[in-house]
């Protein structure tokens, strides 16, 4: 695959809650290997976006294509396409009823059809990478925040996802868990994963981003290499809302 | 390894749940207060039971409700015949109870599918809850346990055991289909939609996320529907069966004393108690299990 080769290519999305228009028709190209930051207010349409991506929320208008497959076409099997995108949810979402063990192995076993063994090979692999062999046979209710979302990163990342998908993953930790789970995404970027990321983490979207998005009110306002979003941002809403994050003391 | 954190004190299974009657909670200030709050409770209690007892026996009426409720011989002679038949209540609660587990998982599920195409499923599911839970059980009874004979149609069995089952299945299927329905409710949306973003369909997301919580959280209500059943197979006498009440009855009638009915009445209470024990046990087991770090 070339490296300019698209991932992800949105065209022309639109979203309505009843009469809210969430997202205005967003389009956005994410190539092989890119990680992209999605950043905006609370409401701009971040986590919606990410949701309608991973087709857990039926889209009004556009199209959503993963590696050239038109996944928002009629009669596409949506388990087969989101077998191929993983995504991790702010209050991560585990399986309270499962071991760590079996929260991994689960989508292997039950949407790949792989065998049981192999399943826990893949997933004692990677617990083992982001440091969660110990709490292979404990339940998520007693794992720290920070522990719990590693789980969940490791549970999508277990499908072997083409595109991964994490919608504000730190914004429900204690700030002393941020940096764990942050450290786990660098990783996964070094390793070449292609991301779109939603977060409130406006350093860490510096740091790890390829290109950052700036949403706002459902449309992508302005978009660009991270240095130029942050030192020099155009339109004057993002310079608000980078101001206002500033006062907050948050970069 | 760390230091586990502390287990969280609220128990998100049970949020909302009421856990059934624990015994563990009239004890529960004791542990606080230690073994001089011991020494006062069993003081107290000695006492205060001691009082009523006394009050009891020395009153006036005392010896003729003794001889009406609880005559030692015509215990002696009517226990052990009321508990041989009460076997055939086991039988019916227990095989009505089997169905009941199924048919209600059953209505249940089809109540909570989505989409257009499953309307006459989840119209026919309702339907079935609210006629059920509407008719009373005797009347359900009456209507199967004659009705259903009355009709000579060949094939269609003529005993009134099968009935008395089909009877009480049907109406406490309704019943536990509703507490089978609140706990798939009580799952989380957004543990369906995890499922889902693992690729998995519908039927294995109920399958391995929906319902394992679902039924975990609903144990203890289903067992006070469980209890109802079992003391409702009392209701089967209507049909003429010889099953313990009826059995108590017949013995009532030959002595002109109320003692064998509160022979039955004792063994539906022994028969219950262990039931609510064991329920306590497994919701504690499943509280630990999922608290415990393993290999600590």
């Amino acid at each position: 695959m070339s490296a300019d080769a698209r991932a992800l290519s949105v065209e022309g999305l639109y979203k309505s809650f009843d009469q809210l228009e969430v997202l205005r028709g967003i389009d956005l190209e994410v190539r092989e290997h890119e990680v992209v930051c999605l950043i905006g207010a609370s409401g701009s349409g971040k986590s919606t976006f990410l949701r309608c991506i991973n087709l857990l929320e039926p889209i009004d208008a556009g199209r959503i294509l993963i590696e050239g497959e038109e996944i928002t076409a009629q009669g596409v099997d949506v388990n087969r396409i989101r077998q191929h995108i993983g995504i991790v949810f702010q209050a991560f979402n585990l399986f309270p009823h499962m071991t760590v063990m079996r929260n991994v192995t689960l989508g292997p076993t039950e949407a790949l059809g792989m065998r049981r063994r192999d399943a826990a090979g893949r997933a004692t692999e990677l617990l083992e990478r982001f440091g969660l062999a110990e709490k292979r046979d404990d339940y998520p209710d007693r794992l720290s925040g920070g522990q719990q979302q590693r789980v969940a990163i490791v549970r999508a990342l277990a499908m072997k996802p083409d595109v991964m998908l994490l919608d504000e993953v730190t914004s429900a930790l204690d700030p002393e868990l941020v940096a764990e789970v942050l450290n786990v995404i660098r990783e996964l970027a070094a390793g070449g994963m292609t991301m779109v990321i939603a977060t409130h983490e406006m350093g860490f979207a510096r740091d790890i981003a390829h290109r950052v998005c700036f949403l706002d009110e459902g449309v992508i306002l302005e978009e660009g290499a991270p240095e130029q979003i942050f030192s020099s941002p155009r339109e004057e809403r993002t310079q608000r809302f980078l101001q206002s994050i500033i006062d907050a003391g948050r970069m | 390894m760390s230091g586990p954190p502390p287990p969280p004190d609220v128990d998100q299974y049970q949020a909302g749940v009421p856990s059934g009657d624990r015994g563990s909670k009239i004890l529960a200030p004791l542990r606080t207060e230690g073994a001089r709050g011991v020494a006062i409770a069993v003081v107290s209690t000695i006492v205060f039971f001691g009082v009523i007892v006394f009050a009891v026996v020395n009153s006036s009426g005392w010896p003729l409700i003794k001889e009406a409720f609880f005559d030692p011989e015509i215990f002696a002679e009517a226990f052990p015949k009321i508990v041989e038949k009460f076997w055939r209540n086991v039988f019916i609660f227990v095989t009505a109870e089997v169905f009941v587990l199924i048919v209600a998982m059953i209505v249940a599920v089809l109540r909570s599918l989505r989409g257009a195409v499953f309307f006459p499923l989840r119209a026919l599911a309702a339907a079935y809850t609210d006629l059920f839970r509407a008719i009373p059980t005797i009347l359900v009874i009456f209507l199967l346990g004659f009705g259903a004979p009355a009709l000579q149609i060949k094939g269609v069995p003529r005993s009134d055991v099968f009935w008395a089952i089909v009877a009480l299945a049907l109406v406490y299927s309704a019943y536990v289909a509703e507490v089978y329905r609140a706990g798939i409710e009580s799952v989380h949306p957004s543990q369906v939609a995890s499922a889902r973003a693992l690729g998995l369909s519908r039927r294995k997301t109920l399958r391995f996320v929906v319902l394992p919580q679902a039924v975990r959280r609903v144990i203890p209500p289903l067992l006070n529907d469980f209890i109802g059943l079992q003391k409702d197979s009392a209701l089967v006498v209507v049909l003429g069966y010889q099953e313990a009440l009826r059995t108590a009855q017949i013995i009532q009638s030959e002595n002109f004393d109320f003692t064998p009915y509160v022979a039955l009445a004792l063994v539906y209470v022994v028969i219950t108690i262990p039931q609510a024990r064991f329920v306590d046990w497994l919701v504690e087991r499943d509280r630990k299990r999922r608290q415990a770090a393993v290999g600590v």
